[in-house]
């Protein structure tokens, strides 16, 4: 195997502490506790490390990266390293003054998620009454001060719709960009998937509104759509392969190949107090675990699009096939292909969610 | 996109220079686009104030190149970047 490139983004996951309670929640089963998380300290070293191995793009999330209170310092640090820094949070908690003060620390991005464009769905989605309010007031203080927003909309079932709607609602607060993503159900997801999971006609329709509004809106508004790949042939490729593009720090340091790479048990992670990100990057044995082709099962290594969609998804091998090294179950050649049919049956169900526990 | 238009970097999206990758590149919200020679050299004289027609003219001078070549490569250049939310013109 030649000698990985070295990655572009990186995304830190600086707590778990969230004031929403969303039911697709991407966070790991197992939350990290306030008192396990990295100080300060450890972060700027580990921005300045990331920045010294190649990362241009740094993501500071979570859980809600409000929640720590030293996120304006964290900020300056990230900026000093000379990193592109990027905030994706829900907006609850970010008050006028820290809004200033991240101003001030040179952040440079902003991405504000919504669970929908009312406050009565957006708030039964984030079980968190009067968070679509905060966030509308959020928003118009993120226009004022001028810094530059994403809308992040998570869709499912119930606001899929709705999708027009949504990106008129980015275009209101002034967004450049709204990224649209379909639920995934990796992790707390999966308790949803009856209350959650579109229809195909839906996913259709959601993907015939992108390509009309991308045209209608051109150099207005950018629109990054992931299409779910349920009812593709063939897998989406896993940003340009396992290990080749980013990496994730875990609140508590760990540092993994992708956010839901816990959910492969027989993975192992090194902890960024023990080793640099440098030695990690290259050498550690969970990102070589599934770079270049030679884990790959005999379909992938011999097929004409191995080199395009690398084999899909590790974790939703992992997570539907129930081996992380099989060909992703997406996949019409995939003998595993059946199962996911099976879960794309699953009936509609009008159960209540259930609420992301808190840390 | 015309000859008379002001194009300018919005704020979020900055030169920056890589040095693990010796090479500028453009950064902006979830992109980070590699630059060559010539894209680095026309994105530099973007203030604001001047406009493509001005900028292709100082180019032209100090490169010695046909003026017409440069406003093509330029036009398209920042065209592209406004489709992508990455510039903004008056
Ligand atoms: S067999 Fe493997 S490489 Fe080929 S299309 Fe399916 S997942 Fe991709
Ligand atoms: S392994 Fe799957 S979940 Fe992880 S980054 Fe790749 S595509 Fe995404």
């Amino acid at each position: 195997m030649s000698r990985p490139q070295p990655p572009i983004a990186m995304l830190a996951e600086l707590t778990h502490v969230c004031p929403l309670a969303c039911p697709y929640c991407s966070n790991p089963m197992e939350l990290t506790k306030k008192s396990d998380e990295l100080d300060t300290a450890t972060w700027a070293r580990v921005f300045a490390q990331a920045a010294d191995l190649g990362v241009l793009q740094l993501h500071l999330s979570g859980g809600e990266p409000a929640a720590r209170r030293d996120l304006v310092e964290l900020v300056k640090a990230a900026r000093d390293a000379g990193l592109y820094t990027n905030l994706i949070t829900s907006g609850v908690g970010l008050t006028e003054a820290k809004l200033t003060a991240l101003d001030a620390a040179g952040l440079d991005h902003v991405q504000l998620s919504v669970q929908g464009i009312t406050a009565a769905l957006a708030d039964r989605i984030g079980g968190y009454k009067g968070g679509f309010e905060r966030k509308m007031h959020v928003a118009e203080r993120i226009a004022e001060i001028g810094f530059p927003l994403t809308l992040n909309a998570v869709m499912h079932r119930h606001n899929l719709d709705d999708l027009p709607a949504t990106i008129a609602l980015a275009q209101r607060l002034g967004a450049r960009r709204i990224e649209v993503a379909c639920v995934q159900f990796h992790g707390w997801a999966e308790a949803n998937r009856g209350q959650l999971q579109p229809t195909a006609d839906q996913v259709h329709a959601a993907k015939a509104t992108v390509e009309a509004e991308r045209e209608r809106l051109k150099g207005a508004l950018v629109i990054d759509f992931v299409a779910p790949d349920w009812f593709s042939d063939f897998p989406k490729a896993c940003m340009g392969g396992w290990g080749s593009t980013g990496l994730n720090i875990t609140p508590a340091g760990d540092v993994l190949p992708c956010h839901a790479a816990e959910s492969i048990p027989s993975l192992e992670f090194a902890n960024i107090t023990q080793a640099s990100l440098s030695d990690i990057w290259y050498d550690d044995a969970a990102f070589n675990a599934f770079r270049g082709t030679d884990w790959m099962p005999p379909l992938c290594q011999s097929c004409d699009r191995r080199d395009i969609d690398f084999g899909g998804c590790r974790c939703q091998a992992m997570a539907i096939a129930g081996d992380a090294k099989a060909t992703d179950p997406i996949c019409r050649k995939s003998p595993d292909r059946a199962k996911v049919d099976a879960l794309l049956n699953v009936a509609p169900s009008e159960a209540p969610f259930v609420y992301r526990g808190r840390v | 996109m015309k000859d008379a238009s002001v194009p300018c970097l919005p704020r979020g999206v900055r030169l920056h220079y890589d040095k693990v990758r010796q090479t500028h590149v453009l950064l902006g919200p979830e992109r980070a686009l590699i630059l060559d020679d010539i894209s680095h050299v026309i994105l530099s004289e973007l203030d604001g104030t001047r406009s493509v027609g001005a900028i292709c003219a100082t180019l032209a001078e100090r490169y010695a190149a046909p003026v017409e070549q440069i406003t093509t490569d330029t036009l398209a250049l920042l065209t592209d970047l406004a489709h992508k939310r990455l510039l903004d013109h008056v």
